[in-house]
């Protein structure tokens, strides 16, 4: 036992010297991270009509994410591995409370009032899913038999229906490909995928009739023809295709992006903040952060490839994938190739708990990189 | 691998696309964000000055406070108004002319609801401004008259463009103003007044408030008017009718200048600027004395025997008559044919006696030698003649609405009447009643014309356009007759003032200067040869109309006067006294012209 231990802090990367790994820290992840945060705080700025408020404010809540995410390194996965399931149910209980006692705006009830703060349970499930499907799969057979696909299926659809109805599509559609590249990263066999796929496509008019709200249905239809009705449900669309377009290479400059800084563009420093930056940094900009979201990603998957457990792999597979999720549709909705639907721009976006959410996910992704190797 | 792929694909979707909007159609989007943000606004002119001759101010601009809505910034307009009416008061109808305009404005124009709005108003809307989110007072010149009805009918007024002016209107051209010229000078020069409106660009934000300014092109003040009108003489001659009706213009003879034009009773055109309430409109407008009515240039009235004059130097250029012919007058004039005799206005005494000459006829206003005149002239020579004069078409004077007066002949019989021209219709029109009507100022302007000695002027209210001296306007013809015949008339004139049977004696006292006038008197309503007029029988407005014209000094004509009074009676009484007043005025005001010119 003591010669064992012995052992294992020699092969182990734990036997790694390195403050960082002391530490549980991934330098290259963290550097990434760090770099993404000051353009987000640096586009915030201007995004919010120079509002310093708003600055401390997000910043205020990088530096709880921040920490957060250190303190969650320090778990090893497999403890994640077992709280799971439990995570997952606070999770789903807290959506059920915000179907009956949740706050919001503008006509979604997302929030639940905790008194001091207010916390959105449909940005916790984002994290719980994944781990919980992680969890779940990793330890049935790989390919994952019909029954385990159903349960899991089940537990990603019951999130994702009870997050529709507050209504909160984008974040739904996040929480359902999370779920589902979980069962991918699993092994699931190529006949369900082309299945699912199919399924996808009959579900389409049924949820165009039965499921989707008549200002979800307006997006989609607004999509494909912003220009006809201009000041109404097109605006948004209009407004940002033309910050964006009016870029061009180098951007207007910080602070000098008009479609911005005079209000025609709504939502530029939460969902519709790319915009800001495309305007102001130009395709330059875009393509600069576009560099940095692969870089992480790229990563991510790194650490996935190197990960101890099946647990781990599938997890931070998962995790690094949708993440990518959330830069495809955000990305894509404010230059109007995708429906608007809620998605908030990972790490730019004005958002307390988005933002939390997103460096307890990259928590746990520092934990698989620097768990100790398995002999 | 395709975990890694699919990123990467989905990647370059997203490069595609912004690469597209960015580089490809980058010039569509930056012209498009142009757009976007610049809004051109107008910036309203002022609106040209009025003066009278000696500079003094007759139409100004004043500051004025509206309160304006602007929809898009209100979140709820109706609320927005009920909360309003709760701060001050905004009538039913202020609301419905309200969201009449709101159909007509381009969006965030801002809207007004209401006019002219107190000290008291705007401090309330001041405190209130928290929950009145959309509304807004603004300032803006207003119109303003300082000697009030003094020039109500000439100057006019401007007032708000309503539905009709706004399909006629360069729209262009009133961006930035609600007003425009109604009546009188203010709607004869609106061109020149208006003024040249001007723009400003400015960045705005999606809400339409204006974050700064880019590029401002200046309006230009409209033109300032320097007009004849001499302040002085008006007063003169408007207080001179107390609360008679009647009208007065008075002519400089050297250029048509009008140097007074008063028409009595008038109002205060400072009530239509910024909308006259219903009940001071329906008071004006029903008033029996008509004080709406521009007596001096829609007036028509029987010129009555101030045309004998003209008539008489009618006859002389056309040798019909001449100094020596003389006629008897006991009373009537008998024409061949014709039963019913014409009689004179003193037939009570026995007419005029004998040895009636042209003279004679005309300081002592003998109606029997001029039917004769009348008729020996023909009607054709005499609507020839007149029209030189002044009379039976428009002046042609710088204001609207300016009426023709009646100058009859066959033509016009025959169009007007589908009848014949018969004699008697001339003996009727030869001491100017039957079909003639003349308006004060085409009196004013036979004075003149008289005075002159044939130099036509057409009459003008404009002296100056900015400092500019204006051309005085002068058709090409001089009224052809020898001075010899000038003289004659002009002597009979002076004695209608000056001598002891003038029938104006009754102004000579006190003169240093001369006068020549003739009186006149025009029926209201038509007495039978058998009857006999008897003003005392009679309702007051049926009272016969007593009229003037005049020039002085007789030997040098500077001024020249047509005037009426309404239900006056008799000219040399009601009418000559207010014309002495206007031309002691203005001989005391212009005592170095007479020198300067003798």
């Amino acid at each position: 036992m003591h010669r064992n231990d012995f052992v294992r802090q020699l092969n182990s990367p734990g036997g790694d010297r390195r403050p960082s790994r002391v530490m549980h820290i991934d330098i290259p992840l963290l550097l990434i991270l760090l770099a993404l945060c000051s353009i987000g705080l640096t586009v915030l700025y201007s995004a919010s009509g120079e509002s310093i408020f708003y600055v401390k404010r997000q910043a205020t809540f990088m530096l709880i994410g921040l920490f957060s995410m250190l303190a969650i390194a320090q778990f090893q996965p497999r403890v994640w591995e077992r709280w799971s399931s439990f995570i997952y149910i606070c999770g789903l209980l807290s959506l059920v409370a915000v179907l009956f006692f949740g706050v919001g705006a503008k006509g979604a009830q997302r929030w639940l009032d905790l008194g001091v703060t207010r916390f959105q349970p449909s940005e916790l499930m984002k994290i719980a899913v994944p781990m919980t499907l992680a969890s779940y799969l990793s330890k049935r057979y790989m390919p994952p038999r019909f029954k385990h696909v159903l349960i899991a299926v089940t537990a990603t659809l019951i999130p994702v229906f009870l997050v529709a109805r507050q209504p909160d599509l984008g974040t739904s559609l996040i929480i359902f490909s999370s779920g589902f590249f979980a069962l991918f990263l699993a092994g699931l066999g190529k006949r369900y995928i082309i299945s699912t796929a199919l399924l996808a496509m009959a579900a389409v008019p049924t949820l165009w009739f039965y499921v989707m709200l008549d200002y979800q249905k307006q997006r989609v239809l607004t999509l494909l023809s912003p220009e006809q009705d201009k000041l109404g449900a097109g605006w948004n669309i209009m407004q940002s295709t033309t910050a964006i377009g009016s870029g061009g290479w180098n951007g207007k400059g910080w602070t000098e992006g008009t479609q911005s800084q005079l209000n025609f563009l709504p939502e530029s420093h939460t969902d519709f903040i790319i915009a800001v930056l495309a305007e102001e940094f130009g395709l330059i900009g875009v393509l600069t952060m576009l560099a940095l979201y692969l870089l992480l990603i790229g990563r991510c998957m790194i650490i996935a490839l190197n990960a101890q457990s099946m647990f781990g792999r599938i997890l931070a597979s998962t995790i690094s994938l949708t993440f990518f999720v959330y830069i495809f549709v955000n990305m894509g909705m404010v230059s109007g190739i995708l429906p608007v639907v809620g998605a908030p721009l990972p790490f730019i976006s004005y958002g307390g708990t988005a933002i939390v959410t997103l460096f307890l996910g990259f928590g746990i992704l520092m934990a698989i990189s620097t768990e100790p190797k398995r002999i | 691998m395709s975990q890694q792929l699919v990123p990467l694909l989905l990647t370059a979707v997203l490069i595609t696309r912004y690469f597209d909007l960015q580089i490809s159609r980058y010039e569509n989007f930056a012209t498009q964000s142009n757009n976007n943000r610049v809004l051109v606004r107008p910036v309203a002119p002022s609106r040209g000055l009025i003066y009278d001759r000696s500079g003094k101010l007759i139409a100004d601009n004043r500051p004025s406070y509206n309160l304006t809505i602007v929809p898009e910034r209100s979140p709820d307009v109706e609320k927005l108004l009920t909360d309003l009416g709760d701060v001050i008061s905004i009538s039913e109808r202020d609301i419905q002319r309200f969201r009449k305009r709101l159909k007509q404005r381009r969006p965030f124009e801002k809207t007004n609801l209401r006019f002219n709005l107190s000290e008291e108003e705007r401090a309330a809307l001041a405190v209130n401004g928290h929950r009145l989110v959309g509304a807004e007072t603004s300032a803006r010149l207003k119109r303003f008259y300082p000697e009030g009805e003094l020039f109500a009918h000439v100057v006019g007024y401007v007032g708000r463009i309503n539905e009709r002016e706004s399909q006629t209107i360069e729209a262009v051209k009133y961006r930035g103003t609600d007003s425009i010229g109604k009546i009188g000078l203010e709607k004869f020069y609106e061109q020149q007044l208006l003024g040249t409106v001007g723009s400003e660009q400015v960045e705005t934000n999606a809400l339409g408030r204006v974050m700064r300014l880019l590029d401002k092109t200046g309006a230009q003040s409209g033109d300032n008017l320097t007009l004849h009108l001499d302040s002085n003489l008006q007063r003169v001659g408007l207080d001179s009718f107390k609360d008679q009706r009647g009208a007065l213009v008075a002519i400089e003879v050297e250029t048509g200048g009008i140097l007074a034009m008063v028409s009595a009773p008038t109002y205060d055109p400072n009530l239509f600027v910024t909308g006259i309430s219903q009940k001071n409109y329906d008071s004006l407008l029903y008033s029996k004395d008509r004080p709406l009515f521009d007596r001096a240039v829609r007036g028509q009235y029987p010129p009555g025997s101030t045309i004998k004059p003209m008539f008489g130097l009618i006859a002389l250029q056309e040798k019909v008559v001449t100094p020596n012919y003389k006629i008897k007058d006991n009373g009537y004039f008998y024409f061949k044919g014709i039963e019913r005799p014409w009689r004179d206005h003193n037939f009570a005494r026995g007419g005029h006696g004998d040895g009636v000459d042209l003279s004679k006829a005309i300081i002592e206003s003998c109606d029997v030698y001029f039917y004769d005149l009348g008729v020996k002239t023909g009607i054709d020579r005499l609507s020839e003649y007149s029209a030189y004069f002044g009379l039976g078409s428009p002046t042609g004077i710088d204001v609207p609405g300016e009426r023709p007066g009646i100058m009859p002949d066959r033509a016009w019989k025959k169009g007007a009447r589908g009848q014949s021209w018969f004699n008697g219709d001339t003996i009727n029109v030869s001491i100017g009643q039957g079909f003639m009507l003349a308006t004060p100022l085409q009196l004013a302007v036979m004075s003149a014309r008289i005075a002159s000695r044939g130099e036509v002027r057409t009459p003008q209210l404009v002296k100056a356009i900015n400092g500019q001296e204006q051309p005085i306007l002068q058709p090409e013809q001089t009224i052809n007759i020898s001075d010899r015949h000038w003289d004659y008339v002009h002597k009979a004139m002076q004695d209608v003032v000056h001598s002891n049977r003038g029938t104006a004696r009754s102004i000579s006292q006190g003169l240093n200067y001369k006068i020549a006038g003739k009186t006149g008197t025009a029926q209201v309503i038509s007495i039978n040869a058998e009857e006999e007029y008897d003003s005392s029988k009679l309702d007051k407005r049926q009272w016969d109309h007593a009229l003037f014209v005049a020039f002085a000094p007789a030997d040098d004509p500077k001024i020249a006067i047509g005037l009426i009074v309404e239900n006056g009676e008799h000219g040399g009484s009601a009418a000559a006294p207010i014309a002495r007043a206007v031309i002691d005025a203005y001989m005391q005001s212009n005592p170095s012209t007479t020198l300067v010119n003798r």
